[in-house]
């Protein structure tokens, strides 16, 4: 029978949930790396005892952890992100230029093809990749680079390259995203890139319909229609069905469209999770209810999944990293929660139940559906 | 031999359960001995100064003998104390955060 492992990073260290694949019976093992916030874990899709993980703190700064034993044992590998060349400058949040500093490492995303190959997305916005496991990181200074680098502005959490999406159908083509700069893409393998941002729209920047300064909170695909992407914004939940080059708004009857995580079913790509948030000033469910909205249409049409999940006084929020999906069937859907929680859904998001109460705040969730 | 005394996470990442003993060469000074703990313990470069500025991470301090030394020039020498190992070298995580 199958293994499913849940991958929890939190603001106070890691921590993996393992079930087979009834997904009923739960074991948690960690803190692993305790104290130190864990940005995210991600395996290999090559060879999934290759685990790697952003273990950062204030004090101490940026470390990668690797393991090669699905996470019995970790090593410290490197941690050494050098900007390429001069650094130069970005907007700071008053609109003047402020230098690149390097700060920490948002996301981990290992090759679909080469377990040593491993990309980093990292706050102040950049790109880098390691090709001996982590060991060293070069920039793929193209992004920075490549014409708007310097009107970029961080969002309140930080100017983040947060999302990492590789297309299976194309090894060159990457898409990432950063915020508050937005999406971009990539069909050279990291050497050129454009900002693909058309059709979005934000009330809260000087030119709502500007070619970059979007924030944009996450991107999702399915491996299997890697031409459709779709996103969740500060405000709007957008897709794309050309990668990337025009998004149209799929909100529909959302009770907000603000939030951060988006994922696609495993097996049915017009299958959809968003998590509403009420407000950006406001980081918590609509009415005290924590809902996962769910659409069947590729958006447009939400419907909302709350068996399970509380129904009164819950003010807890969902970051941008902490839903995932496994690869069984039915599908299990996954979130983590700034409250501790770690939700499980066996069946596709009809019914959830709590994996764990009270962790400290959730900021990661990846799954790995083991044979 | 120099004595440093390392705050918790760092004694973690680098495998060590009580102070650290280093030679920092006959004339050491800070930067001789930040390069004697990195090179003794590679997991810890980039953990007390930035690997790209070399500069001394904000939130920790350096002191020794009652004296606060996190402001001393990178190629100060040492006060003699530390470099006899009478006085240990406390690195310090500040009192910040949550």
């Amino acid at each position: 029978m199958s293994t499913v492992r849940i991958l929890v990073g939190t603001r106070k260290g890691a921590f993996t949930l393992t079930s087979d694949g009834r997904r009923k019976r739960w074991d948690i093992a960690g803190p692993l790396f305790g104290g130190w916030e864990i940005y995210h874990l991600k395996g290999s899709p090559v060879d999934p005892n290759r685990i790697y993980a952003s273990q950062s703190s204030g004090w101490f700064g940026q470390m990668i952890q690797r393991s090669n034993d699905g996470g019995k044992t970790w090593a410290a590998v490197g941690n050494k992100f050098a900007y390429d060349g001069i650094p130069g400058t970005h907007q700071w949040y008053d609109g003047t230029p402020h230098p690149w500093e390097f700060k920490r490492v948002w996301h981990l995303e290992p090759s679909l093809t080469d377990p040593d190959t491993v990309y980093a997305g990292v706050e102040d916005a950049a790109l880098f990749r390691s090709a001996d496991g982590g060991v060293t990181w070069g920039e793929l200074p193209g992004l920075r680079g490549h014409g708007s680098g310097a009107h970029w502005a961080p969002g309140a959490g930080g100017m983040c390259l947060h999302t990492i999406l590789l297309d299976p159908s194309q090894p060159g083509r990457i898409f990432i995203a950063i915020s508050a700069a937005g999406a971009f893409r990539t069909d050279d393998g990291g050497k050129t890139w454009k900002p693909i941002n058309r059709g979005l729209k934000s009330e809260h920047i000087p030119d709502p319909t500007a070619e970059v300064g979007h924030c944009v909170h996450r991107l999702a695909m399915h491996r299997s229609r890697p031409q459709v992407l779709f996103m969740q914004k500060h405000w709007d939940v957008m897709r794309s069905d050309d990668a990337g080059e025009n998004w149209r708004e799929v909100s529909g009857n959302l009770p907000s469209d603000f939030g951060f995580p988006i994922e696609v079913h495993a097996h049915e790509p017009e299958t959809i999770y968003v998590v509403p948030i009420k407000s950006d000033a406001e980081h918590y469910p609509p009415d005290g209810k924590l809902r996962v909205y769910r659409s069947r249409t590729g958006g447009g049409e939400w419907e909302a999944l709350t068996r399970g999940l509380p129904q009164r006084d819950c003010y807890v929020n969902v970051l941008r990293e902490a839903m995932a999906v496994d690869s069984l069937d039915p599908c299990g859907v996954y979130f983590g929660t700034t409250g501790g929680q770690v939700y499980a859904s066996a069946d596709a998001g009809d019914n959830w139940v709590p994996i764990v109460h009270d962790l400290p705040a959730v900021v990661s969730v990846e799954v790995q559906t083991l044979p | 031999m120099i004595r440093v005394a390392l705050p918790v996470h760092l004694r973690t990442l680098a495998g060590v359960g009580g102070e650290l003993k280093l030679d920092a060469g006959d004339s050491p000074t800070q930067r001789a001995l930040l390069d004697a703990i990195e090179a003794g313990y590679p997991m810890l470069r980039g953990t007390i100064r930035d690997q790209v500025t070399q500069r001394r991470r904000v939130l920790l301090r350096f002191f020794a003998g009652g004296r606060d030394l996190s402001n001393e020039p990178p190629d100060a020498l040492l006060p003699p104390p530390v470099v006899a190992g009478t006085e240990i070298f406390f690195i310090v995580g500040a009192i910040a955060g949550g």
